[in-house]
């Protein structure tokens, strides 16, 4: 099918995941954390559309998967920059180091 | 190789170079700039792989809505100009090893296993996927899309709850001290 095997697909969206691992270790920013979150979901959403095309293409469940985790990270992003914006009215900061009223 | 080939490993780079660096980035405008890229590089291979509802869904949900609200909250809480802090090096170190480890051992999995690839006509029309998602029936997606929307309703209401400005529970904001408004 198009002349790629699977696993070179899989190849893309695991990296993907890495890399968005590797940015949540090293990141202390809460906004690029959020960013490193978003590029872990988009692999897995690339997971749910190749195994969908590949291994099952009579049927539509991947594609259905991938629609509801986009509005679900929607919704996520939305929440989570408001908490962000709240966070730093009190502390003048979104450093997650700074957060540390729940720490004792 | 084939154009297909092509256009798939080049897309693929995209995506991972755009992806590194808004990981590595230090500023980070920029690094909301990459995410942006490697956002709309991941549309490209819904492109490619032929399902282009979900592509238009990965460009106005992603591109027009969540990088745009990131880079709303970067305008809003720092200069963005400004480099970020750079991680110890012990942490940049065992981080790179983690990760490097995990994908190693994921990737191998993954190349061991023998898929079992069907050779049927994939065929992912808007017409079909919304049949789908309103039906109640047996393979129907009707209850998930009720409950999202519930979600998506909570999470509008939450949102403007948590950013609310009251006056009561933050006596720190009556201080002399006047703030630009956010």
């Amino acid at each position: 099918m198009n002349g790629i095997p699977i696993s070179h697909i899989l190849f893309v969206s695991t990296a993907l995941f890495f890399i968005g691992i590797y940015g949540m270790f090293t990141r202390r920013n809460l906004i690029t954390m959020l960013m490193a979150i978003e590029l872990m979901l988009n692999s897995v959403n690339i997971n749910f559309v190749v195994f969908n095309k590949y291994l099952w293409p009579g049927k539509l469940d991947g594609v259905f998967f991938t629609i509801f985790i986009i509005t679900i990270a929607a919704a996520e992003a939305a929440v989570a920059i408001a908490i962000i914006i709240n966070l730093y009215r009190n502390h003048q900061s979104i450093d997650v180091e700074d957060a540390v009223e729940l720490k004792h | 190789m084939t154009a297909s080939q092509i256009i798939f490993y080049f897309i693929a780079a995209f995506i991972l170079g755009c992806g590194l660096l808004a990981m590595t980035t230090r500023k980070i405008f920029r690094s909301a700039v990459w995410l942006l890229f490697s956002l709309i590089g991941v549309s490209a291979l819904y492109f490619w792989l032929q399902v282009e509802f979900l592509a238009a869904v990965q460009i106005v949900v992603y591109v027009g809505g969540i990088v745009v609200l990131i880079i709303f909250s970067v305008f809003l809480t720092q200069q963005s100009g400004k480099e970020m802090p750079k991680a110890p090096l012990t942490r940049t170190i065992s981080s790179i090893l983690a990760v490097l480890f995990g994908f190693a051992f994921t990737y191998s999995l993954i190349y061991k296993t023998n898929f079992q690839t069907a050779n049927a006509n994939f065929d992912a029309d808007v017409s079909r996927i919304g049949t789908q998602m309103l039906n109640t029936g047996d393979q129907g997606f009707a209850l998930p899309f009720e409950v999202v929307s519930i979600l998506l309703l909570a999470a509008m209401i939450g949102c403007i709850v948590i950013a609310m400005k009251s006056s009561s529970h933050l006596p720190k904001e009556k201080s002399t001290v006047s703030k630009p408004e956010l």
